[in-house]
This record gives C-alpha cells, sequence and structure tokens, in this order.
C-alpha cells in the first residue's frame, strides 16, 4: 500500500473541480490543487483578499508586492481576473456565491463538523482568518487532510476534539489513502488506495465508515 | 476656500491623535500596509490604544513596532499567530495577560467594520455559530439558520494605503492594495490615506475607488513601503 503524497492528493481534489466554477483554494495543500486542474476547465480561483481570478504564481521578475494571496504568496492573475476590497470579496464568501472550497483540517466528523483553525498550540495566538467564512458561505466544503496524525491518531471523528471552525459543513474528504463523502448517515468511502483492505482503512478511523460493495481504487499519477 | 487634504508628513497627519484612540489599519499579505504612518504613530509614543487590524503578526507590517512599544492595549483581528517558533512580541505581551485580544472570523471583521461606517449598530450572521468566538455573543434563529449578533466597529483613527490620491482625498489603489482600507476609510473619525503620490488635479471620477468624503488627510510617501 503506497500513500498518495501532498501532490497526489491534490491532484485528486483537482479531478473532481467541475468546469465554470468560482473555487476558494485554503493554504497548504489545498492551493497546489490549481496546479493539477484538468485540460480544458475554465476556473476562477477566489482568494479572500479580494483577488478573483488568481493565476500562476509570479516568476522573480513578476513579482509584485502588491499583487498577492491568502497565503502572502505573490501572484500573477488570469485573463478576466478582477480583484475587490476585503468587504466586498468576504460578501462573495459569505454570501454563497463560491462554489467550492478545498481546505485544509485537523479533524472532521461524521456530521460534517469540521476543525481546521485552532491546533491548542501553546504559546502561540489564534489564527483563525477567513476559514469560518469559507466554511459556512461556500455552496460546498471539500478537505484535503492526512487520514491519520503524524503519531497515527484518526482524524474522521465521531466529534471533533479541537475547537470547531464550523458545523455540519463538509462534503468530501480527500485523505492520502481514501476519498470519502459526508452524507446524512455518516462517512461514506468513494475510493480506497490500491492495497489496502476495507478493514485496515477501519482500523485508522474513529468513525463508523460505510464502504459499498463497489467501492473504487484510489490512484492519482506519479507526480515526482 | 478650496479643499485641499494633502499634508507635508505623516507626523502632521496625526494631528490630534490621542492616547487611548481606537486605530484602523489596513493591509493584507505584504500588500497595502501603510507602514510610514504606522512608524509615525509610534513616534508619537501614545499609550492606550486599540488597534483593529486583519493580523497582529505579519512580518511585512510594522504594527508589530507599536505592540513592541507597550503602546496597544487591545487588538481586534483575526490572525495573532506568529510564524516561527519563537512567539511574536504580541503573543509575547498576550501570554503575559498584558494584552487583551478580540479574534475575529476574517469576514465578519469586514463586515463589523463596514456595519460601523454605515451606521448599521449591529447585523446577525451564520459564521462563527456554535464555535469558540461566538462565545458570549447573542444567538437568534432565523427560519432554519443559527446565527450570531455582531457589532459595528468605528474607530478614531484609520490608516490605509493607495496608490494615488488627489487634492479632494479621492483614492485609487494598485492591484490588491485596498482590502480593508475602503471599509476603515468609512468607519473612523479621521482617515489617512498614505500613498504613493499625490497629485492637485482632480482623479477621472470613474476611477476613483475611495471617495475622498471619506478621506481627511492624504501623505504622499513615493515608493517607500
Amino acid at each position: 500500500m503506497k500513500p498518495l503524497t501532498r501532490n497526489q492528493m491534490a491532484w485528486r481534489a483537482a479531478q473532481d473541480v467541475e468546469d465554470g466554477t468560482v473555487v476558494n483554494l485554503g493554504i497548504g495543500i489545498p492551493v497546489l490543487v490549481s496546479d493539477y486542474l484538468p485540460e480544458g476547465r475554465d476556473v476562477f480561483f477566489q482568494s479572500e483578499n479580494g483577488v478573483i481570478g488568481v493565476g500562476p504564481a509570479a516568476t522573480p521578475e513578476q513579482e509584485d508586492p502588491d499583487l498577492v494571496d491568502a497565503g502572502s504568496r505573490r501572484i500573477t492573475l488570469r485573463p478576466g481576473a478582477t480583484i475587490v476590497d476585503s468587504v466586498a470579496s468576504f460578501a462573495m464568501i459569505r454570501g454563497g456565491h463560491i462554489d467550492v472550497t478545498i481546505l485544509g483540517a485537523f479533524e472532521v466528523a461524521s456530521n460534517g463538523d469540521l476543525a481546521n483553525w485552532d491546533m491548542r498550540i501553546p504559546n502561540k495566538g489564534p489564527l483563525v482568518g477567513g476559514a469560518m467564512d469559507l466554511a459556512v458561505g461556500a455552496k460546498a466544503v471539500r478537505v484535503i487532510m492526512e487520514h491519520n496524525t503524524r503519531k497515527g491518531e484518526p482524524r474522521l471523528l465521531d466529534a471533533c476534539r479541537l475547537p470547531v471552525t464550523a458545523l455540519e459543513c463538509v462534503k468530501r474528504i480527500y485523505t492520502d489513502i481514501a476519498v470519502i463523502d459526508v452524507e446524512a448517515t455518516g462517512f461514506v468511502v468513494r475510493e480506497i488506495v490500491e492495497g489496502l483492505s476495507p478493514d485496515e482503512l477501519r482500523a485508522r478511523t474513529e468513525a463508523e465508515l460505510s464502504i459499498p460493495q463497489d467501492v473504487g481504487v484510489l490512484r492519482a499519477p506519479d507526480l515526482g | 476656500m478650496a479643499i485641499d487634504k494633502r499634508v507635508a508628513s505623516a507626523a502632521e497627519a496625526l494631528d490630534g491623535i490621542e492616547d487611548g484612540a481606537t486605530v484602523l489599519i489596513s493591509g493584507f499579505g505584504g500588500a497595502g500596509f501603510p507602514n510610514i504612518m504606522i512608524r509615525a504613530l509610534r513616534d508619537r509614543d501614545l499609550k492606550g490604544l486599540t488597534l483593529v487590524v486583519n493580523s497582529a503578526t505579519h512580518p511585512f507590517s510594522y504594527t508589530h513596532e507599536l505592540i513592541e512599544a507597550g503602546q496597544v492595549q487591545k487588538v481586534i483581528c483575526s490572525a495573532a499567530r506568529g510564524r516561527g517558533k519563537e512567539p511574536s512580541p504580541f503573543e509575547k505581551l498576550w501570554m503575559d495577560g498584558k494584552i487583551e485580544l478580540e479574534c475575529l472570523p476574517q469576514g465578519t471583521f469586514a463586515e463589523r467594520i463596514r456595519a460601523g461606517g454605515a451606521g448599521i449598530p449591529a447585523f446577525y450572521t451564520p459564521v462563527g455559530f456554535g464555535t469558540d468566538l461566538a462565545a458570549g455573543k447573542e444567538v437568534r434563529r432565523f427560519g432554519d439558520v443559527d446565527c450570531v449578533l455582531e457589532t459595528a466597529i468605528t474607530g478614531d483613527l484609520a490608516l490605509i494605503r493607495g496608490d494615488v490620491a488627489d487634492r479632494y482625498g479621492n483614492v485609487i489603489f494598485r492591484h490588491a492594495q485596498a482590502n480593508f482600507g475602503p471599509a476603515m476609510a468609512t468607519a473612523a473619525r479621521i482617515t489617512v490615506a498614505e500613498v504613493r503620490e499625490t497629485q492637485a488635479e482632480p482623479i477621472a471620477p470613474e476611477r476613483v475607488q475611495l471617495s475622498g468624503v471619506y478621506v481627511n488627510r492624504a501623505v504622499a510617501v513615493g515608493d517607500a513601503r
């Protein structure tokens, strides 16, 4: 069994980004999704600081300190891009005008509760940014995260242990070993990485998993 | 007398700002930080300031210099975590109980400022409901949506950064410089626009991104940032 790399997780999430949508990508693995959009999908990436139509990262020659994304990366713009102020940007987010947000997470509960803003790190201040606004306001919330913590603890839980970002908001989770939907009944597994059995997946998950007979195989190309 | 909001120096632009002021400071991710004005405010050596600023710890903003100098009593922000393992100036004071913190979802932060500038005393939003950030706040259900009551933010001074201002205080921004600036300008008693350059001739009306109605003083600082 070979778990997906960070890039492969982003690739897998990118396959589900629909043509013609407006998408907000969280910092960390989610921003990598824009590198792996399948050919022919015309998508506007929105950044919370007011950029609609984020293009590729700027080359050293293109860098402009006034043109940045939510992660303070210096960026370029795609054709058709617009830039608005923070009030308009968050009205777009909170008003339901973002089709999909793909976020990182620490924990997701089987009812869709999301914990992705406060790891309770000692001696560090809080940082919520736009996480709560996106989790509540986007039409669909998808999460990319490792299936387990570095210590092997589960992240797909009966109830979040860390402070929640928003309640009952997550619809789909891409981990390094599975793709899982959040349904009214709880977690339903759609794909499992090659070479991992349903029982092995269950052993690495706290919450109950529904695994259909025809569950798919999670595969991604070698991305180096 | 013909209106001219251009002032000669950053220090002059802070005339009348006193101890205990609430100061709104724009900027996001390196764009739109009014750093020359923040330094001028630090040099004024005021006490007991409340800062309304998206990040209390962004390394490119000089906000941390005000905090480090002990001039700040409270910060209202959406981000208060330094990047490194070592605590930032804000985090040190916060852990020692020497500075008060109100952390808000960024959209609530922006909207509370907008409300402050638009004469709206409070509003309901579903954002934050059921989280630690809504603790102690009034809640109400509209249809099947649980919401949190959030109150307006206003201030004594807004420091914003733009590209060009004309004598009437009309401002245009470069790229993502605007961020919180336009909203903050509406919510403060005195707004200072730090810009690359000021001009006597008016900016073409359709190009103005922030009306001079909201800008009291404009300071040209060139490419310094």
